[in-house]
């Protein structure tokens, strides 16, 4: 998986690329260690990203609490599979997907 | 019926996610089908390695069939006996914060694969599953 990292004032935009699972999770989890502190707007763009697992709606469920007590999570351009996967397991009224 | 044998070890995970999915790409698997069972073969596998031989190693094999367009793949472990289908299912009405994300995986296996089972036999966990992928 490819992480790409861009940052505006206090809106960090992250652009995922290939497959958010059990090998490739520890890699967003490093990557959001110690960044969020002064972001206000979180933006995953999924654009790119082919698939996940219930290992990265762990660190999405995660990372969702802590934005919920500084500010708002994005998550924009989600593919039909990966929607599937947030209908099924009710994360679509726990994140904001647009 | 192909087979490959593997440790219990997160860093195998992706020999056995690319010996399925060569299969299934040589049987004309639809996109959608592949990436259910590549998505199941993540959660069912890592629930393995994390809690079948209980930190010691130990050998994962899993086997691959396809017939009249189902995919037929069955993981088998001699670890400690364990039936993950037996597991309640998460409430997923539940907000952010009283959330816990335990469970979660073989949940969404059940929900995209056609059908699972659960077998202990000669000492061995066995959970074979399903999926028409065509």
């Amino acid at each position: 998986m490819t992480i790409t990292k861009a940052n505006d004032g206090d809106k960090l935009t992250l652009t995922l690329e290939g497959r958010l699972d059990t090998t490739t999770t520890p890699q967003l989890e490093e990557e959001l260690k110690g960044v969020l502190n002064d972001v206000k707007t979180l933006v995953f763009d999924f654009g790119s990203l082919e698939y996940l697992s219930s290992a990265g709606l762990r660190v999405l469920l995660a990372t969702q609490k802590q934005m919920n007590q500084q500010g708002s999570m994005i998550i924009t351009n989600v593919n039909d599979t990966i929607m599937e996967v947030f209908e099924v397991t009710g994360f679509v009224d726990i994140l904001t997907i647009q | 019926m192909q087979s490959i044998v593997v440790s219990a070890k997160i860093e195998e995970m992706n020999k056995v996610t690319g010996f399925v999915s060569e299969i299934l790409e040589a049987n004309q698997c639809s996109m959608k089908a592949r990436i259910q069972i590549e998505v199941a073969i993540d959660e069912i596998l890592s629930n393995i390695i994390r809690y079948a031989y209980e930190g010691k190693t130990g050998d994962v094999m899993v086997e691959c069939d396809i017939r009249d367009g189902v995919a037929c793949i069955r993981f088998i472990d001699s670890g400690i006996p364990y039936n993950p289908l037996t597991k309640e299912d998460p409430d997923v009405t539940l907000s952010a914060s009283e959330r816990e994300i335990g469970g979660l995986g073989i949940f969404m296996v059940k929900k995209s694969m056609d059908d699972l089972r659960y077998e202990y036999r000669g000492q061995r966990n066995q959970l074979t599953m399903m999926k028409r992928i065509v």
